[in-house]
């Protein structure tokens, strides 16, 4: 009795399926994922969870969050990033204290993994939406995070 | 209209040469006819599979090759066409340029019997279905050749594999067919729609038309190559199957093919169950001129729920295919026929 029951089955789920992608279809042209891109880059807005760089955002006064401690670098199976450090003394204790010199990021070696920014402690570094990276001169994909003259912001390491 | 347009020609024709010459040329010129058909549906329907793919996909599609990308497969065909013809070293040379053809005409010759209306009919022999059945096993014999010669394991296996699909599911369009035969008591196509003009066979036929049509749409499209039945060239496990070695035009032979396959089978089907170029209800048996009109909306229907499948179901194991056909198929087909059989003899089929 089964051979009937397995017909019956059978042709049920390929309706349901067909019903599904028939919604599809007739819903396809309002939530097509498909994006025009050349046309309409001045409006094209990258998904949220898009993984297009690493960036470290600074602040109006040109602040950043990195305190230079080198969890990114070590996290970094591909030796991406390389932290150029030194010691400056800290105005308001007088001690001596870590600072960033350089962030540098070779674009060209990262393979968007993430780990760096899973790992770092204060959250000095996140993605960016830009996907636009191709350059003519491979040296421009090495890039050095913090602004000129940028300085850690109050109340980081606290 | 288009009946005294070929007259006239027909006329001036035979007027102008002798009747054996004028006859021949008359022949080239349908088959030219014919043939244009054949290139214009066989692009027309890649674009639609495309544009239907990529909705079903929430994608776009081709839109960019003139307006809302019509001129998209011109463009490709033009492409294929300039490209190098390359083959495999100890190919079978003969055979491996041989195969795109025999796919090609046997495609061709299935669609000289096919009415597009009253008047456009090219061919209409008295054993027109069992024709179309014949011819659409020949195509096989192609894809075998191609396989075989072009001495590539996935070519082989691939082509192995449309021979045992093909003749498995032959037999199920032949049967469901069948069962439609026994209500029309004709082979000839027009005389099959000349019955439906008291009710499309479907309807006339009711419980065992609607399984016959359930049965020859799934083995119409195995026949056809196509998925969920595309084991003959399942991309990730062969390759491209039986075509892995065809480039440029040769593996666009196949291609278009495989298309014209497509309507034709729906073509069929929408001849037999649907009432071929007949109008719903007869709405516009005033002007005959439509036919051409219901007969393409009926098959492109049919087209699209091809179509359908294609985007919405996985692909069967080999064993599986086998399976639907040789447990499934051919069992509910064969009790089909005695049903459709019983219905005619004691009067039970409805009739406007
Ligand atoms: S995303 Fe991965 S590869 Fe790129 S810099 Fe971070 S840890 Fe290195
Ligand atoms: S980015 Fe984060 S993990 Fe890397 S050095 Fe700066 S604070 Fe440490």
């Amino acid at each position: 009795m089964s051979y009937f029951s397995d017909i019956y089955k059978g042709i049920k789920t390929l309706l349901t399926g067909m019903s599904v992608t028939g919604k599809y279809f007739v819903t396809s042209r309002k939530g097509a994922i498909t994006q025009q891109y050349p046309d309409n880059r001045d409006t094209l807005q990258m998904f949220e969870r898009f993984r297009g760089e690493v960036i470290m955002p600074h602040t109006d006064d040109n602040e950043h969050r990195c305190t230079g401690c080198q969890k990114c670098e070590i996290a970094c199976p591909n030796g991406t990033i390389e932290i150029i450090w030194d010691r400056g003394i800290d105005e308001a204790t007088g001690k001596k204290k870590k600072k960033i010199d350089q962030f540098v990021y070779h674009l060209s070696m990262c393979t968007m993994c993430g780990l760096c920014i899973d790992v770092c402690p204060h959250d000095a570094i996140k993605w960016g939406q830009n996907f636009e990276n191709s350059v003519y001169d491979r040296s421009t994909l090495t890039r050095v995070l913090n602004k000129p003259g940028s300085t850690l912001m109050q109340g980081v390491e606290d | 209209m288009p009946l005294r347009i070929t007259e006239n020609i027909h006329n001036w024709l035979f007027s102008v040469m002798p009747e054996g010459v004028a006859s021949l040329v008359e022949m080239t010129l349908i088959a030219v006819v014919y043939l244009t058909i054949f290139a214009v549906a066989g692009l027309f329907l890649v674009l639609l599979e495309r544009r239907v793919a990529a909705w079903f996909q929430l994608r776009i599609g081709p839109n960019r090759v003139g307006p809302q990308g019509l001129l998209q497969t011109m463009a490709d065909a033009i492409k294929l066409l300039t490209k190098e013809l390359t083959g495999t070293e100890k190919a079978d040379k003969f055979l491996y340029n041989l195969a795109p053809y025999f796919v090609i005409i046997s495609a061709l010759m299935a669609l000289a019997v096919i009415p597009f209306s009253a008047e456009f009919h090219a061919f209409d022999i008295n054993i027109g279905i069992f024709f179309l059945i014949a011819i659409s096993s020949i195509g096989v014999i192609g894809i075998l050749l191609g396989g075989w010669s072009s001495n590539n394991k996935y070519a082989l296996i691939g082509a192995m594999r449309s021979g045992v699909q093909t003749i498995s599911y032959e037999l199920s369009v032949g049967l469901s067919l069948l069962t439609m035969v026994v209500i029309t008591g004709s082979l000839q196509l027009s005389e099959i729609i000349e019955v439906q003009k008291s009710g499309w066979l479907i309807l006339q036929g009711h419980i065992p038309a609607a399984i016959a049509f359930m049965v020859f749409m799934i083995s119409g499209t195995a026949e056809t190559n196509r998925a969920p039945f595309d084991m003959v060239e399942a991309e990730s496990e062969l390759g491209a199957g039986f075509h892995t070695e065809y480039s440029g035009m040769k593996f666009a032979y196949f291609f278009l093919a495989e298309f014209i396959n497509m309507f034709i089978i729906s073509a069929i089907a929408a001849t037999v169950f649907f009432g071929g170029w007949l109008s719903p209800f007869g709405i516009t048996e005033s002007i005959p001129e439509l036919g051409v009109f219901w007969f393409l909306l009926k098959t492109m229907a049919l087209v699209f729920l091809m179509m359908w499948f294609r985007w919405t179901f996985p692909r069967l194991r080999v064993d599986q295919l086998l399976t639907l056909e040789w447990k499934y198929l051919l069992p509910i087909n064969l009790v089909n026929l005695v049903l459709m059989a019983l219905l005619v003899w004691l009067n039970l089929t409805l009739r406007l």
